[in-house]
């Protein structure tokens, strides 16, 4: 009796009422997430006949799609463009962004606070108001349908400058008085001392911003008209003409847009969580 | 090597002044300690002999030089930081390295003079390691070769040893005495510590709140201290004082007991007779000094003495026994100090009444 009141075996598990409601809700938000996912994916793999045809797994699936849209120049074009647009608005972002975030952050100047609820109040104002005046500069300065024109908004924003300055509050004076000391100009005390010390925040900075500009849809929209400029999801958007919506090339299109995201979660979502959990904390 | 030489030097911040216009001459070569409780400004002087705080007036004179408006890394001088302040991403090699960053010596040549002050620190088979994989002391030591690497005319020192624990303290502050003697480097190192203070400086100054009190020598500022603060801060336990009314050559202290002092009538009336721990011992001879008695409330026992609290009136005098003579506590006890190791103090101005 004794030896069965003691052994774990038989003891009942320990089930509480909450915990079954937090997996219920994880469990309807996962199939919410995937089942997206699973429909791109399956649509890719049909023929046109099939698209509405709503079983996950096609009775005939097909490669055709993918050979036909990775033997179009076009769409490896838009690939090649956004890869481009997305790595140099990155590094122009983790470059200007840290170098303000870290001025603001460790120097003393008149004006210093103006300046960064000027900066920190452009957070506020939606992208919507904001693309006629980009569209009105970018036609002045004759950078419609041009990569720099795609590009100029996003080069440094609001949010990745109020990010970096609230890490590299974080960093210890010590370490900047020191380099001052040991002979170093303010520039490299920046990029060898205070740059390596804010890598985690980089690194979100960094991730968040491409897959940001990888997705971008709206502004490079309005501001290319020539289809060799198309960003990825903009030429992707082609294949839906007022006649027909050819949705399993779309839907192949975003296969192959969604594996670069996911590669880039797989390998680095260690930095996307702490990234989203610093900016939280920090913000 | 160098001399630092400082003149009606003040600091402000805003409206509040934090060093009131302060004078100190370093000479070439000596180890100096500024030394003082909490927002005294011994460090905001040392930052400014650094270039890293602003001089609201005054001058800094390094070798002769004015070097007010000099960047830090224009002055010549090194400095180790109370939190180490070495680099984490990179090896004990490169943090030392970091220290010949301006100089103009080839790849091999700042890696010999690594390895060198690596050598002369004990460092040799941390060379690769980053910090994160040392201890305190390690740390610190790494701090200091890359502040000794470049020869620097001055050493700054900003309480370098507080996050350290009392055993790694006491042989860091023996090893950097030791590094002292060896370079002759003029150093300038910030305490609050009295004992850091009284066992590593040739000179000490005493700061409280950003007025130098008094310069000299450890034995100076223990046998003649100017003020009742310096007599308290340096020394340790900290100097019994017993409040005393003076008549003609006689001091009546409060406690009760009359005592003779060398001090003329034309002094305050209101005294402060001091008697460091050390000095006041079970009685012997009490003929001469003076003699306190209570009741045994709390004792110490250091090993090779043993330091016994007394209670009499409510006040609390601390006396010294020898180690294995150890009091009990609630036993009334005598204690005595000869006159020549008593010290007098205005009770209004708080300032020494006469010299010993």
């Amino acid at each position: 009796m004794k030896a069965a009141a003691s052994s774990p075996s038989l003891a009942m598990p320990n089930i509480r009422p909450g915990r079954i409601l937090a997996w219920t809700l994880l469990f309807i938000g996962g199939v919410i997430m995937v089942t997206p996912l699973l429909f791109m994916i399956s649509t890719s793999l049909k023929d046109a006949s099939q698209v509405y045809d709503l079983r996950v797994i096609p009775e005939a699936p097909t490669l055709d799609n993918y050979i036909e849209i990775l033997g179009d120049g076009r769409f490896t074009r838009w690939l090649i463009n956004s890869a481009i647009i997305a790595v140099i608005v990155t590094l122009s972002n983790v470059f200007f962004d840290s170098l303000v975030g870290y001025t603001l952050a460790k120097f003393r100047f008149r004006g210093r606070y103006i300046v960064f609820i000027a900066i920190l109040s452009t957070l506020m104002i939606p992208t919507e108001m904001l693309v006629l005046p980009w569209y009105l500069m970018a036609s002045q300065f004759g950078w419609i349908d041009s990569y720099w024109g795609i590009m100029f908004p996003g080069m440094m924003t609001a949010f990745g400058t109020f990010l970096m300055k609230q890490f590299f509050e974080g960093v210890p004076d010590d370490f900047l008085e020191a380099a001052r000391i040991d002979g170093l100009n303010e520039f490299t005390i920046w990029w060898k001392i205070a740059m390596p010390l804010v890598t985690p925040a980089l690194s979100a900075l960094a991730i968040f911003t491409f897959l940001g500009n990888w997705t971008a849809f709206f502004w490079p929209l309005i501001v290319t008209t020539s289809a060799e400029l198309y960003t990825l999801p903009v030429g992707l958007s082609s294949f839906a003409v007022e006649q027909s919506i050819q949705w399993e090339k779309i839907m192949t299109g975003a296969s192959i847009a969604t594996l670069p995201t996911l590669i880039i979660f797989l390998f680095l979502q260690r930095y996307i969580v702490r990234g989203v959990m610093l900016a939280g904390l920090k913000g | 090597m160098a001399t630092i030489e400082i003149e009606r030097l003040v600091k402000r911040f805003g409206t509040t002044t934090v060093v009131h216009g302060i004078d100190l001459s370093i000479e070439d070569g000596e180890f100096v300690v500024l030394v003082g409780p909490s927002g005294c400004g011994k460090s905001t002087t040392l930052r400014m002999i650094a270039g890293l705080e602003e001089i609201s007036a005054g001058t800094v004179r390094i070798d002769g030089r004015v070097v007010n408006e000099r960047q830090p890394r224009d002055r010549n001088i090194a400095m180790v930081f109370q939190n180490y302040a070495i680099y984490p991403h990179v090896t004990v090699a490169d943090n030392i390295a970091f220290g010949l960053y301006r100089s103009n010596l080839s790849k091999s040549e700042k890696r010999q003079r690594v390895e060198q002050v690596a050598e002369t620190l004990g460092l040799t088979h941390l060379l690769e390691r980053r910090p994160s994989a040392l201890s305190g002391g390690q740390r610190q030591r790494v701090a200091i070769g890359r502040a000794m690497v470049r020869d620097p005319a001055a050493f700054l020192f900003d309480e370098p040893l507080s996050n350290l624990d009392a055993q790694l303290r006491t042989q860091m502050r023996i090893e950097i005495k030791r590094l002292h003697h060896r370079l002759g480097t003029t150093s300038v190192f910030v305490t609050h510590d009295q004992v850091e203070a009284m066992t590593m400086a040739d000179r000490i100054v005493v700061m409280r709140e950003g007025r130098i009190l008094q310069v000299g020598t450890p034995m100076e500022l223990y046998e003649n201290p100017v003020d009742v603060f310096t007599a308290c801060f340096i020394g340790s336990p900290t100097m019994n004082l017993l409040p005393a009314s003076l008549k003609g050559g006689a001091a009546t202290l409060a406690l009760g007991g009359t005592l003779q002092v060398p001090l003329s009538s034309a002094n305050s009336s209101e005294i402060l007779v001091g008697a460091r721990p050390h000095d006041l011992i079970p009685a012997g001879d009490t003929s001469a000094g003076l003699t306190v008695s209570g009741t045994v409330a709390v004792v110490e026992t250091l090993g090779s003495e043993t330091l016994v609290h007394i209670e009499n009136a409510g006040q609390t005098i601390i006396g010294s026994a020898p180690g294995r003579q150890i009091p009990r506590i609630g036993e009334e006890l005598t204690l005595h100090a000869p006159m020549e190791k008593l010290y007098y103090f205005d009770k209004a101005t708080e300032k020494a009444l006469a010299s010993r």
